[in-house]
């Protein structure tokens, strides 16, 4: 039991350095910046009093860190610094304020969040859908056509980044067969073309995974038993094989929607879906709004990484012989 | 090495070639904009692959592509492996604190955070261009490396070869470059592979979003996004080709430094070369 907790406790402390390190290269990401970020949004015909005030208005005008180090000489700033600024305000739930727009930074990233959990959300249930029938099928038929053919597609899925199996998507099924609209989400069934974009890759892997445990599972003592007592080979497979075959799957099924959730940026733009990854892209580093990508790449971390762990947490509970060894 | 990997192997030599001789390939100007001749389809006025959103052969600029695909790639694999291979010996070499903070520390926060979205963080700040683009790219590469040679030098530095090396008194760098490296370079190779497929990868996606190699160079991303840029409904309508060739390229690229990768996985490894 002590041990139990000491290995917890081991857990959410590389969770909190991990997040701890997360926000401080989002706050110091700005000084990569070349040149003034005042003048870079306000353009070069600022005037000073102008760029001034934008300075103090964001924070701009204090030290980025506890201590600068300037030409050999250490220079100690105290606790008024913009790195310190932002802890509390992450730590308040306030992101700061759009260098553009003026809003509090949070209030325009929970606009659009909705729409990629939306779009992860479908992704991942289209790729369920794809890879445990054809994971099924090429575990239990090994070695025979059907097996080859879902390798390939698993090969294909995995290597054909969204931006080429997207538009190659939209030719087929709305250019030619005029069965979904191209972009635009004025109808529900617009979801589906962005979602099989994104979750393609998530398919490949689970087909894999599935397929590879079914494999595992049907070599072991439970299925003779099953066998000798006259089951079904379907009710063997998906009754006993396919219940503890799924096990690795839910783990690959939760990284992947932190993986999912941040990838969305790709297959956002390619269908002009207003989520999160365009609001970074477009509103973000189009309109060199730095305080805005800050926060987006921000929010879009802490989910991955919550995502992560919430998995590895999930994962033990479910298999008593992962949480015992 | 099964069949993929030697169309992994066919697919890749024809890129170095079409990289090395894209001057004597290449039927155009890669830059010369014929605004008359927009959006031509395939085969058409010496057009092998017809023409750009603004007249530009598209045939050329996929030959011209490719140098860029590689030029990064090869980079960008070589750069982040020797670093990873490094801070990988380190930690696990000498073990103890020096790994904790490494292994325990270092390589979990890169590993916990989405590789791209660093990438696309650090590009936004710094601006585009080929240099920033391949900074980006091996910050967030070289882990992958590291933790393989770890892993190796964990393993290697046990053998009793080693053990007799140290007993003979052999200096630690002697023990490093001489004994365990040769012993650990087999796994990296097919991490090399992999990663480059992965870097061939991310420039593409970095470019295709607008932050990687800026507009008239031939990046097969870059090309991409140009493309949608004029219209995606346009585009898709008369014109699909301009999207797909790029794209066909960016995918035979990938699949062919993975067919290679995995086959050398097979190959090197023969626990797995039975199955």
């Amino acid at each position: 039991m002590k041990y139990k907790i000491l290995n917890f406790l081991r857990q959410v402390g590389l969770l909190l350095l991990v997040v701890w390190t997360v926000v401080s290269l989002v706050t110091l990401l700005i000084e990569l910046v070349p040149g003034d970020p005042a003048i870079a949004v306000l353009g070069d015909n600022a005037t000073p009093e102008q760029i001034n005030t934008f300075n103090a208005k964001h924070g701009l005008d204090k030290p980025g860190f506890f201590f600068t180090y300037t030409n050999g000489e250490l220079k100690w700033h105290g606790a008024d610094n913009r790195y310190l600024d932002y802890w509390k305000g992450v730590l308040t739930g306030d992101l700061g304020r759009s260098f553009r727009t003026d809003r509090p930074v949070l209030g325009m990233i929970f606009e659009r969040y909705p729409n990629t959990i939306k779009l992860a959300i479908a992704a991942m249930f289209i790729a369920i859908l794809i890879a445990i029938p054809l994971g099924v099928l090429a575990g239990t038929n090994k070695g025979l056509l059907i097996d080859n053919f879902s390798s390939f597609f698993a090969l294909l899925g995995i290597s054909l980044p969204g931006f080429v199996i997207g538009p190659f998507l939209v030719y087929v099924f709305a250019v030619k067969l005029e069965i979904f609209s191209a972009t635009g989400y004025m109808y529900p069934e617009d979801i589906v073309l962005p979602a099989v974009t994104l979750g393609a890759a998530l398919s490949a892997i689970l087909t894999r995974m599935v397929r590879s445990s079914v494999i595992e599972e049907l070599g072991e003592d439970y299925v003779r038993t099953a066998r000798a007592k006259g089951l079904s080979e379907r009710k063997v497979v998906y009754k006993h094989v396919l219940k503890n075959g799924l096990i690795p799957v839910v783990t690959v099924l939760g990284l992947q929607l932190g993986v999912l959730l941040a990838g969305a940026i790709i297959t956002e733009k390619i269908f002009s879906w207003q989520g999160l990854g365009l609001l970074l892209l477009e509103d973000g580093i189009g309109k060199r709004d730095y305080r805005l990508v800050q926060g987006c790449v921000l929010v879009i971390s802490i989910t991955y990484i919550l995502a992560n762990s919430l998995t590895d947490l999930v994962y033990r509970r479910l298999d008593p012989r992962i949480r015992l060894s | 090495m099964n069949r993929l990997t030697y169309i992994g192997l066919f697919i890749a030599a024809i890129l170095i070639i079409a990289a090395v001789f894209a001057p004597f390939i290449a039927t155009h100007d890669i830059y010369a904009i014929n605004t008359a001749e927009r959006f031509m389809p395939m085969f058409t006025n010496g057009h092998l692959l017809g023409t750009d959103e603004i007249g530009r052969d598209l045939f050329s600029r996929i030959i011209y592509g490719a140098r860029i695909s590689l030029e990064v790639g090869i980079i960008v694999t070589l750069v982040s492996s020797l670093i990873g291979m490094v801070i990988g010996a380190i930690a696990g070499f000498y073990g103890g604190w020096v790994d904790k903070i490494l292994a325990g520390y270092l390589f979990n926060v890169f590993l916990a955070f989405p590789g791209l979205l660093l990438a696309i963080a650090m590009v936004a700040f710094l601006g585009p261009g080929l240099e920033k683009l391949i900074f980006a790219l091996c910050i967030i590469g070289w882990v992958g490396y590291a933790r393989v040679m770890r892993g190796q030098v964990l393993k290697v530095r046990e053998y009793d070869f080693v053990q007799a090396a140290r007993a003979l008194g052999a200096s630690n760098m002697r023990i490093l470059f001489t004994h365990i490296l040769p012993n650990a370079v087999q796994p990296l190779i097919v991490q090399a592979s992999l990663g480059m497929a992965g870097a061939v990868l991310s420039e593409a996606s970095l470019s295709f979003l607008g932050l990687g190699i800026p507009a008239p160079a031939p990046s097969w991303g870059t090309m991409i996004n140009s493309a949608q840029q004029t219209g995606f409904q346009t585009v898709m309508q008369i014109a699909p080709h301009v999207l797909f060739a790029p794209g066909i390229a960016i995918a035979l690229t990938v699949l062919a430094f993975n067919f290679i990768g995995d086959g050398l996985r097979e190959y090197l490894d023969p626990k797995q070369r039975k199955r």
